[in-house]
C-alpha cells in the first residue's frame, strides 16, 4: 500500500471565539481531538459547528482563542494564523456541507487533486511531460487507484463529477479528501440528504476509514442518531457554546443536551 | 466491430492521444500542415501564418481565462509587450532574434505576474476592469515613452535569419510560426494532464476547495499568469518579427477582445478550440470581403458596406455561439467525433 500509515496526532481549541459583527458564532469553545478516538460534532442548525470547523482548517480566522495542532514525537504549533493550504499539509482534510467538487473535471482528476501536495511537478514538468513527471504522475495514480478501490468508485473514475448523482459526489468528496492521506478527516455533514441505506453505506465507510486507514474521522452531524451510533466521543455544540463532551450514552443522558434538541420540559 | 479499447498500463491510459482513432487524426492534421505550403498561394500562406500566430495567443489566453477562471482584458497588452520587447532588444542591444523572443516571452510574463497581483482579491468581473488596467497603462507608455519605444512611431526591426536564409516571405516564415504553435498547443496538452495544470483548473471550479486540498491559491494564479502572458507575449514578439513593423496600434483593447472571442467561439478551457476559434475569427472577415468582391457586379452597393458587415458579423456571431454552442467549435467538433465513435448507431456506449 503506498498511501501511508497516519500519525497520532492532536488538535486542542482553546477558548476560541469567532464573531461576525454582531454575531457571535462561536463563544469560548474549549475542545480537544486526539487520535484514538471517532469524534462527532453535534448540535443543532446554527450552533456553530461548520464554524468551528472553517476556524480549524483556515477558511475563518477565529477572533480570539488558539487552536494546536500536535503530531506525536513532531512537536505542536499554532494553526490558528495559518492559511487553509498549510493546514492541509500539515494532515488535516475535509469534507464540504455543500459538495465543493471540481464539478469540470473527472472524478479521478478529482482525486489527483488531492495528491498535488504529495508532488512536485512544476510548469516546465508539466508541459514537457517527461521522464520524472511521468514517473511521478503515474505513480500517484496508483496511491488513488487506491482510494478509488476502496470507495468503490471504478465504474465512475472517467466521468465528470459535475453529472454524477448527489451520493456519488458525496463519495468523491470523501475520496479527495482521503487522497490527501490526512491524519484528521474532518466531514462536513456527511449524510446529510442521503436515505437510510445510502447513510448507513456512508457510515460503513467512515468506520473503515477509522479502523483500517486509521485516520481519525470527526463527524459533524445534526442528526443525533447515525452519529452515536459510530462515533466513541461526542461534543455538543449550543449557540457557539460547548453544552457537553463524552461518550454517546453520557451526552444523551446530559440534561443540558435534551434542553438543546428537545426543549426545556421533555426531562421534567 | 471493435468493442472498445483496454489499456492494461497507467502509462497507456494516461497518453496524450490514448485512442488509434486520434492518432490518426493528428497524423492526418500533422500531414496536411506540412503539405499546405507547397500548394497554398502567398495569400494562402499569409492568412496561415496569421492563425498560427494567434493561435499561440489564444492558447495563451485559454490558460489564464478558459482553464484557470480569471478573465483578462489584458491581452493585447500583453502582446505588445511581448512585440516591442523582442523589437527593441534586436534594434538597441543588437540580440539575435531567437534570444529575443526568448527574453521577450519572459519579460511579458513577469509584467503579467505584475498585473495578476489583484487577483488575490478579485474574481471575475472585478479582475476584469483590474486587468484592464494593464492595457490601459501599457498602451499609455508606449505611445509616451517616447525615447524607448519610439512612441507612435511604428518601429521597423530587421526580418529575422536562420541558416544564412532571410525568413521574409511568407513561405519561409510558416515554418517558424507552425513550430511555435505546436510546441504551445503540445506545453499546453501536457501542463493540463499533469499536477499544475489540475490546480488550474481546480481554482477555476472550486478555489475555497483547492485552498483547503492543500493549493496555495495565490500562487498558481500568479503562475497562471506568468505562464499565460509567457505565450501570449511569444505570440506578440512572432508578430512583430512577421510583420518587421511594431506600432502599438496593433495591440488595443479591440485585440484583447477579439482573442476573447477566440476563445469564447472556439471553447473555454480547450486547447482545441483555442485553434479552431484562432481561424474562425481569423478567416471570417476574410470570408465576408471576398463574399463582397463577388457580389461586386451583382449588386455594386455591397462592396461599400463590406466593412460594416465585417463588424456586425463579429457581434453576431459571439451572439450566436453563446446562444446555441456556449461550449463552441470545440463542442461541435466533439458531437461530430461522438458521432462518429459509434456510427452507424446512432446511441453511444
Amino acid at each position: 500500500m503506498s498511501i501511508r500509515a497516519p500519525e497520532a496526532a492532536r488538535i486542542e481549541i482553546d477558548d476560541v471565539s469567532l464573531r461576525f459583527g454582531g454575531v457571535t458564532a462561536l463563544d469560548g469553545v474549549t475542545l480537544e481531538l486526539a487520535s484514538g478516538s471517532l469524534h462527532a460534532l453535534i448540535g443543532p442548525n446554527g450552533a456553530g459547528k461548520t464554524s468551528l470547523l472553517n476556524c480549524i482548517s483556515g477558511l475563518y480566522r477565529p477572533s480570539g482563542g488558539s487552536i494546536t495542532y500536535s503530531i506525536e514525537g513532531g512537536g505542536e504549533r499554532r494553526i490558528d494564523r495559518l492559511p487553509p493550504h498549510r493546514i492541509a499539509r500539515l494532515g488535516i482534510a475535509r469534507t464540504f456541507q455543500n459538495i465543493e467538487l471540481f464539478k469540470h473535471m473527472t472524478t479521478l482528476d478529482n482525486l489527483m487533486l488531492g495528491r498535488h501536495m504529495h508532488m512536485r511537478g512544476g510548469v516546465l514538468d508539466g508541459g514537457l511531460y517527461w521522464g520524472r513527471q511521468q514517473r511521478e504522475e503515474v505513480s500517484e495514480r496508483r496511491s488513488v487507484e487506491e482510494v478509488i478501490d476502496f470507495l468503490e468508485l471504478q465504474a465512475v473514475r472517467g466521468d465528470l463529477v459535475g453529472n454524477l448523482s448527489y451520493g456519488q459526489q458525496k463519495l468523491v468528496e470523501l475520496g479527495r479528501a482521503l487522497a490527501i492521506e490526512p491524519n484528521f478527516l474532518l466531514l462536513d455533514e456527511p449524510m446529510a440528504g442521503m436515505n437510510v441505506e445510502e447513510k448507513e453505506s456512508l457510515a460503513r465507510f467512515v468506520l473503515d476509514v477509522y479502523e483500517e486507514w486509521n485516520i481519525t474521522p470527526v463527524v459533524i452531524d445534526h442528526d443525533m442518531d447515525v452519529v452515536m451510533e459510530i462515533c466513541d466521543r461526542v461534543s455538543v455544540l449550543d449557540f457557539g457554546r460547548v453544552i457537553a463532551v463524552g461518550s454517546p450514552d453520557e451526552v444523551r443522558a446530559d440534561p443540558d443536551v435534551i434542553d438543546a434538541y428537545l426543549g426545556e420540559e421533555a426531562h421534567v | 466491430m471493435h468493442s472498445g479499447v483496454f489499456h492494461t498500463s497507467y502509462e497507456a491510459d494516461m497518453g496524450l492521444r490514448p485512442m488509434p482513432a486520434q492518432r490518426v487524426r493528428l497524423a492526418l492534421f500533422v500531414a496536411a500542415v506540412l503539405i499546405f505550403p507547397f500548394f497554398a498561394s502567398n495569400y494562402g500562406l499569409n492568412l496561415a501564418n496569421q492563425v498560427a500566430i494567434a493561435t499561440v495567443g489564444a492558447i495563451g489566453l485559454n490558460i489564464l481565462t478558459g482553464y484557470t477562471g480569471q478573465i483578462s482584458l489584458g491581452q493585447g497588452a500583453f502582446m505588445a509587450v511581448g512585440a516591442y520587447s523582442a523589437g527593441l532588444l534586436t534594434l538597441r542591444l543588437g540580440l539575435p532574434w531567437g534570444v529575443s523572443i526568448g527574453l521577450a516571452c519572459v519579460i511579458t510574463a513577469a509584467v503579467g505576474v505584475f498585473f495578476g497581483l489583484p487577483s488575490l482579491r478579485l474574481k471575475g468581473l472585478y479582475l476584469a476592469i483590474a486587468t484592464l488596467a494593464a492595457q490601459v497603462i501599457v498602451e499609455w507608455i508606449i505611445t509616451h515613452w517616447t525615447a524607448l519605444t519610439g512612441g507612435t512611431e511604428a518601429l521597423v526591426i530587421p526580418a529575422p535569419e536562420l541558416m544564412g536564409e532571410r525568413l521574409n516571405t511568407d513561405f519561409r516564415f510558416y515554418w517558424v510560426g507552425v513550430t511555435a504553435a505546436a510546441g504551445t498547443a503540445l506545453f499546453a496538452a501536457n501542463l493540463f494532464r499533469s499536477r499544475v495544470g489540475r490546480a488550474f483548473v481546480a481554482i477555476r471550479d472550486q478555489d475555497i476547495a483547492a485552498s483547503a486540498m492543500g493549493v496555495n491559491v495565490f500562487h498558481y494564479k500568479l503562475l497562471a499568469f506568468a505562464t499565460s502572458s509567457f505565450f501570449v507575449g511569444l505570440s506578440g514578439a512572432l508578430l512583430a518579427y512577421y510583420r518587421t513593423i511594431v506600432t502599438w496600434e496593433r495591440f488595443t483593447l479591440e485585440t484583447s477582445i477579439l482573442y476573447l472571442a477566440m476563445i469564447i467561439v472556439g471553447g473555454l478551457g480547450t486547447i482545441v478550440g483555442s485553434f479552431l476559434g484562432a481561424v474562425f475569427l481569423t478567416l471570417l472577415p476574410v470570408l465576408i470581403g471576398s463574399a463582397g468582391q463577388a457580389l461586386q457586379d451583382a449588386a455594386p452597393g455591397v462592396a461599400g458596406l463590406v466593412p460594416h458587415i465585417q463588424q456586425a458579423a463579429f457581434g453576431l456571431v459571439i451572439i450566436v455561439f453563446l446562444i446555441f454552442e456556449p461550449r463552441g467549435l470545440a463542442k461541435i467538433w466533439r458531437n461530430v467525433k461522438d458521432y462518429f465513435h459509434v456510427w452507424p448507431f446512432a446511441y453511444r456506449r
